[in-house]
């Protein structure tokens, strides 16, 4: 069997109120393995955004272990963290996060500039990336000139450019309709028939469907690590996909 | 990271908002440029002395004679200068390269119909080293015609034009107050001295022949002289002279030890470097006001970064995200606080450039700027972007991605 992709062993992460101590995370394994594509579900407070920050390495444990593509990143100092993370781990958020006033192709090479990447290949680099979301005909656009699916298709462009051993999606679709929604996930499993590993935070039960497996968090606890049950796939080559693109 | 491609995101985040990055510069610009054009202004009045003391030829001690009542009651007074002093100070002095006495007039000097009333100066050879003049043409006086007091004239480049216009005068005839003298030399251009009063105005004779023909010979004190000059070697102190000459003085005029200097010494150099120290003491007090402007346009930096960082906080969440680490983060702004404080430093030396020049053509302001001063003050804004920006890029480095990236 192949190496996870991420591991993480009885973490738990403390948050202090006060006198109080609360434990977002209060023991959690999971095991995730490259090419999977994983929902992680739960209701507000129940710890999946803290689970992300900690496979994201965006924080770090309190106890327990985590490893990322065979290292364990529980024992990091911030600087590894950081490196780490552009090296491994392509981040799409909810609200995109992109640079303002400036191009899809200069938001799609930001993570090569904190990259030993030579600079002479920033750009076919990122022109590739552009092309996989299907954007190359808007790398000059600056995000105010996007609707919102093209804004997080170049963020995912941007979240693929280094490479990473997973793509890491927090909340993706929160901020787009229906019919966009549906645009985004396709790409994602596009992105994961491709061989990327896909992993998706979300509270939404039809977002979740798109992904192959399931993990649902409560009250700090991983309370059930199952299959999609009735996979919703959409067809790559979904005429509805390639007109909302253009 | 490289400097190079800190610099451009620096050069990039500041193009995006040009209007906030330009006001915030120019408290930056007016304080660099106010500081250079008081410097410039300071140091082109010290050029100015610096010029004039060079062209005095530098260590001179102008001696006056005083008025001397010695003997109680009856006698006259006496003249205490006298030519032979100018001698004594010479032989017994070290350090001493020459030392002149001057017997000094008026007198109305006619050639042809032309008529010209000059400064007539009875003097030794010695006055071309105190003055530090050389002769344009002719020649020196012989010693021959000093001590027969020859009625022979070297003349100023003023007196040459309005008596003489082009034509060569040496060997011409010039009338002086009653007597013919013969044009022996001319007289380089000297300028107007520091007070403004041409210097090239005048007539130099041997002593005897302007005491003889122009002063008249007073019955008491033959000899006396207007005031004697001298220079000292660069390589003694003009205290050490001043002191010297006091002494050989006080002796020969036979001074009692509670009588007060029947003499003056001035040094020349002194004088103007006084004036001159008290120009640049105002200028330095203007260069320190101006500096505070500085300091102030350094404040005004540190709150646009703060409010960069915090109306940035997302984007810093983002790249710590994507992999900058927290000395990325820090670099970054700290970049764009010296950048602006440098780009401003630049305008502002340009700035003063172009004011000191309009000073120089419309107000006849000497100025002179310094390469090192445009460097310190460069160096400083930069230095003033590196204090005041780095408690802002600081806050920047600190922040938590997780936080930063939730920021509403």
């Amino acid at each position: 069997m192949t190496n996870p992709v991420i591991q993480t062993k009885a973490i738990r992460k403390a948050y202090h109120m006060g006198e109080q101590t609360l434990w977002a995370l209060d023991g959690v394994d999971t095991a995730i393995y490259p090419g999977e594509f994983v929902a992680v579900m739960g209701p507000s407070g129940s710890g999946k955004s803290t689970y992300m920050n900690m496979i994201g390495c965006l924080d770090v444990v309190t106890e327990g272990q985590v490893f990322l593509d065979g290292c364990e990143v529980s024992s990091y100092k911030p600087d590894e963290l950081a490196t780490i993370r552009n090296q491994k781990i392509g981040f799409v958020f909810q609200q995109f996060n992109l640079l303002a006033r400036t191009s899809a192709l200069e938001n799609v090479k930001l993570p090569l500039l904190y990259s030993d990447t030579p600079e002479e290949e920033w750009d076919e680099r990122a022109l590739n990336c552009l092309a996989k979301v299907d954007l190359s005909s808007r790398t000059a656009n600056q995000p105010s000139q996007l609707s919102g699916g093209q804004q997080q298709r170049v963020a995912i462009a941007r979240a693929l450019v280094n490479d990473p051993v997973m793509i890491l999606a927090d909340e993706p679709t929160g901020a787009l309709d229906t019919h966009t929604t549906e645009e985004i996930m396709g790409l994602f499993q596009q992105l994961n028939e491709a061989g990327t590993t896909i992993v998706l935070v979300t509270h939404e039960p039809e977002v979740a469907a798109y992904a192959k497996r399931q993990l649902i968090f409560r009250d700090g606890l991983l309370v059930s690590d199952e299959l999609t049950e009735n996979r919703v796939t959409l067809n790559i080559d979904d005429s509805s996909l390639k007109n909302s693109a253009a | 990271m490289n400097i190079i491609k800190l610099f451009s995101i620096a050069l990039t985040a500041l193009r995006l908002n040009v209007m906030r990055s330009v006001l915030t510069m120019l408290g930056i610009i007016i304080g660099v440029s106010a500081v250079i054009i008081m410097v410039a202004v300071g140091a082109g009045a010290q050029k100015l002395v610096d010029e004039q003391i060079e062209a005095m030829g530098g260590n001179i001690l102008i001696i006056f004679g005083g008025w001397n009542n010695r003997g109680g009651g009856g006698t006259a007074a006496v003249a205490t200068l006298q030519d032979k002093h100018a001698d004594m100070i010479m032989e017994q002095i070290y350090g001493v390269e020459a030392a002149t006495p001057y017997v000094s007039g008026k007198a109305q000097l006619i050639s042809g119909n032309l008529n010209w009333s000059a400064d007539i100066l009875g003097t030794t050879n010695n006055f071309f080293i105190t003055k530090n003049w050389d002769l344009e043409s002719g020649r020196e006086f012989t010693a021959a015609e000093m001590t027969s007091g020859e009625k022979v004239v070297i003349i100023g480049s003023i007196l040459r034009d309005e008596l003489f216009g082009a034509s060569d005068p040496i060997g011409q005839t010039v009338r002086i107050n009653d007597f013919n003298a013969t044009i022996i030399g001319v007289l380089k251009e000297k300028g107007p001295d520091m007070r403004g009063n041409e210097q090239d105005d005048v007539a130099v004779l041997p002593l005897k022949t302007v005491r003889n023909k122009i002063t008249g010979i007073s019955r008491n004190s033959p000899n006396s002289v207007s005031y004697l000059e001298l220079k000292a070697a660069d390589t003694v102190s003009m205290e050490y002279i001043t002191e010297e000459v006091t002494s050989l003085l006080r002796q020969a005029l036979n001074a009692k030890a509670t009588d007060e200097d029947p003499f003056r010494i001035r040094d020349l150099a002194e004088t103007m470097e006084s004036r001159a120290e008290t120009q640049s003491i105002f200028n330095r007090l203007l260069a320190a006001v101006a500096s505070v402007s500085l300091v102030v346009g350094g404040i005004g930096i540190m709150n646009i970064m703060m409010v960069s960082v915090t109306e940035r906080t997302r984007e810093i969440g983002l790249r710590m995200a994507i992999g900058a680490k927290p000395d990325d983060i820090l670099n970054q702004f700290l970049v764009e606080a010296i950048t602006l404080c440098g780009v401003g430093g630049i305008i502002g030396v340009g700035i003063a450039y172009g004011i000191t020049h309009v000073m120089e053509l419309y107000f006849n302001t000497v100025t002179e700027i310094n390469p090192e001063i445009v460097l310190v003050s460069i160096g400083f804004s930069a230095l003033i972007g590196v204090f005041f920006g780095y408690y802002p890029a600081l806050k920047a480095s600190r922040l938590q991605p997780i936080d930063a990236l939730r920021y509403e």
